[in-house]
């Protein structure tokens, strides 16, 4: 972008500084019957959590092995992020709404949780799903040709809801808790947990494979191309509570998957723990497609409040000619700290990373890829699109790495960041690791201040400025929010939009 | 319809002194009316395009603007816009990721919606653009490109006059339209701009050559040197100073 200049007006700043709290919609709190775990963590807090979940013995095992290793870890401060110490011991590692075990359908599960999802917009009932079409006898018609999502609902440290189960076990996907699928599943379970992010992987995720309450499992079979949408919400609501959620999904020979992930939090003075982890793994020619629109609660204009996001997500492309891509639209969250990765393993198999981080108020995001190829001929691309507004930072940090045996890899990286206002950061850290000579390796970068010129040119044409902003700014991101499922795409563009509002003056 | 009574201006830009840009201009235009600015480089023709349209850091100092009656420095730039005012940029912005035709579209329906009229509808839209294109001789692909980018120097001042086509505004002001066109878009251009010409309209026609008033005729011809006005006449004068130049202009009003 041309006639960039150095300086946007002294009210644009201003306006940044006065972001006001009530933008954030989805940061109201649901009043219900709490069950916690005692605050603070301890091996008998791993044995409450797996006594809750009623897990097998080699569940525990595997955690208490986490937790032992955990205790010797130390929390990485490589990242360009700055908050004050967590105390790990001053939380409740498991929440959930009394009695939750018992939901046998969506009938048990209480009014006031249906009314959060409902007030968030998170169909529970299939048949709400399908609403919205005139007429009984047209709605089956109107299903097939509308797409239809299915929905894990997780609510604090548990599942409450998944729908389309039935559905889709008939063409044999398995769509289910995590906590039903460690009962339903335990073979599946044992045979691919913590073999893509192992439980020793890092301080975060050694802490989630000790404490992680609920998650999603997904399972599709050879051949098979998943129906529908699969997606998993994501709320945090209990005061003093963590999320430390789970995911595992494996897309067997051939098969396809496309998986979207929403969260969202009340608003909250103060700071809530969320440490997730997610495990794709693709066997031979099979493609997951996982995309996020992650909408914690971010703090309010001064830095109080807000969700502390430390997520490890890594697709493992085990099989030829997979294919794993990661989308994720990331405006929420006082920090993230979050590197979606693709384990290039198989032949020929295709890793891409597009993101859209956004950052404004005190927003802290350090967040990236890693590609690993490890295989022949491997491919991998990176979009990654970093937006900050008002005093906020905002780093992408991605490695690139080529092993011996990846002869013929390719990547392609691209890095650019959007200024808005003059007291904001954006930090590009690429890492490079050849170790061939016939690598071919791109990498552009680029860093624009949202130009005074074309806001002005938008504002002559009769375009206002929280508009001409938005307008902008989704010109920046065009070709990543190209990238999610239609229905993803639109919620990520309104969300810019609210998360940017009065990111000028 | 456009009235300017002794306006002086300043540019007040972050890092860069002030200095005085406007010295007491002052001009009508009544409705109906072409109007040229002449005047040599930093005469100040730009800056008063840029103060009427409302660019942050131009700022009046004394003396007053008026566009139809109503006091035009008090308005933001997009309040401007949508009671008619259009300035046709010398060097327009390029605007990666955002369509053509999705820019246009927004800018109408904010427009629209700040004179209380309901969004024009997506066909309506299409069928008014495709007309305009083609009236412009200009490529229907090129309204799918982001907005300037990659545009040479002439298809940026026909996206410039398709957008004036397209918004119809009442007070329209060309700020160096001819350059970067060579004679064939200057006549296309020039036809497109002559086509809104109507008796509730005005325009303000800023350039060094003649050679565009050739196609767009003034009714009046003003000279611009060091912030005023310093001398105005029929179109004789465009005519007079092709053949003088500036300097002998500006020595005798000096």
């Amino acid at each position: 972008m041309p006639n960039v200049k150095e300086s946007i007006e002294a009210g644009t700043i201003e306006a940044v500084r006065g972001l006001e709290a009530d933008r954030y919609s989805e940061g109201f709190v649901t009043d219900i019957e709490q069950e916690l775990a005692p605050r603070g963590l301890t091996p008998d807090t791993v044995r409450f959590i797996s006594a809750k979940k009623e897990e097998p013995e080699w569940l525990l095992r595997w955690r208490l092995d986490a937790f032992e290793r955990w205790r010797e870890m130390k929390e990485p401060d490589w990242a360009l992020l700055s908050y004050p110490p967590i105390d790990y011991q001053d939380a409740h590692y498991y929440a959930a709404p009394k009695n939750a075990a018992k939901y046998k359908s969506i009938d048990d599960v209480p009014k006031e949780i249906l009314d959060t999802y409902a007030k968030l917009g998170i169909p529970l009932r299939e048949q709400e799903v399908l609403l919205g079409v005139e007429g009984a006898r047209e709605t089956a018609a109107a299903a097939r040709e509308t797409p239809r999502i299915a929905v894990d609902a997780v609510f604090d440290s548990v599942s409450v809801a998944t729908t389309f189960k039935e559905e889709l076990a008939r063409v044999g996907v398995i769509f289910m808790s995590f906590s039903e699928a460690v009962r339903e599943h335990p073979d599946l379970v044992r045979r691919y947990l913590g073999t893509v992010v192992p439980p020793t992987d890092n301080f975060f995720a050694t802490l989630n494979s000790a404490v992680f309450s609920d998650g999603t499992f997904v399972y599709i079979p050879k051949g098979v191309r998943c129906p529908m949408e699969l997606s998993t919400y994501f709320r945090m609501n209990a005061r003093g509570s963590g999320q430390f959620e789970r995911t595992l999904i494996i897309a067997d020979e051939g098969s396809y998957v496309s998986y979207l992930e929403g969260c969202t939090a009340p608003m909250r003075d103060e700071n809530q723990l969320h440490a997730a982890v997610v495990e794709l793994v693709a066997l031979e020619g099979a493609e997951i497609r996982y995309s996020t629109v992650q909408n914690w609660w971010p703090g309010d204009s001064e830095g109080k409040g807000g969700v502390y996001n430390f997520v490890t997500k890594r697709g493992d492309c085990r099989g030829a000619r997979s294919r794993i891509s990661w989308t994720q639209v990331e405006t929420g969250s006082a920090i993230t700290w979050k590197y979606p990765s693709c384990i290039l393993r198989g032949d020929e198999s295709v890793g891409e990373f597009y993101s859209i981080a956004v950052t404004n108020g005190r927003q802290q995001a350090d967040t990236g890829t890693k590609m690993i190829h490890l295989g022949r001929n491997t491919r991998s691309r990176i979009i990654s699109k970093g937006i900050s507004a008002g005093r906020s930072n905002n780093t992408y940090r991605g490695l690139v790495s080529v092993h011996p045996r990846a002869s013929g890899a390719r990547n392609f990286t691209q890095c650019d960041s959007l200024l808005i206002g003059s007291s904001c950061g954006a930090h590009t850290v690429p890492y490079i690791e050849n170790r061939r000579a016939d690598a071919q390796l791109e990498h552009e970068a680029t860093t624009t201040r949202l130009s005074e010129d074309q806001l002005f040119y938008a504002r002559q044409r009769g375009v206002g400025e929280e508009q001409a902003v938005a307008l902008l700014v989704n010109g920046f991101v065009r070709d990543v929010i190209q990238k999610l499922p239609m229905e993803f795409a639109v919620e990520a563009q309104k969300l810019l939009e609210v998360s940017l509002e009065g990111s000028v003056g | 319809m456009l009235e300017l009574k002794d306006l002086h201006a300043r540019l007040t830009l972050e890092g860069a002194p002030d200095r005085a840009i406007l010295n007491g201009v002052t001009l009508t235009v009544p409705a109906g009316e072409v109007h040229a600015i002449m005047g040599p480089n930093g005469s100040g023709k730009s800056t008063l395009s840029y103060l009427l349209a409302g660019r942050p850091g131009y700022q009046a100092t004394s003396g007053s603007a008026r566009f139809l009656g109503e006091d035009l420095l008090s308005l933001e730039p997009e309040a401007r816009a949508a009671k008619g005012v259009f300035l046709s940029f010398q060097y327009p912005v390029e605007i990666p990721g955002v369509p053509v035709m999705t820019f246009v579209r927004a800018a109408m329906n904010a427009q629209r919606a700040s004179r209380g009229e309901a969004e024009i509808s997506a066909p309506d839209f299409l069928k008014k653009s495709r007309a305009i294109a083609e009236r412009l001789r200009m490529d229907p692909d090129m309204l799918k490109r982001p907005l300037n980018v990659g545009f040479s120097g002439g298809e940026k001042k026909r996206l410039e006059i398709y957008q004036m086509l397209m918004l119809e505004p009442r007070l329209m002001i060309l700020d160096e339209t001819d350059s970067g066109l060579d004679i064939d878009a200057l006549r296309i251009v020039s036809e497109g701009v002559n086509a809104l010409r109507s008796p509730d309209r005005a325009m303000l026609v800023i350039t060094h050559y003649q050679r565009l008033l050739d196609h767009i005729r003034p009714d009046r011809v003003h000279v611009l040197s060091a912030g005023r006005i310093i001398a105005s006449g029929g179109p004789e004068l465009a005519l007079q100073l092709e053949s003088e130049g500036y300097d002998a202009l500006i020595a005798g009003a000096g």
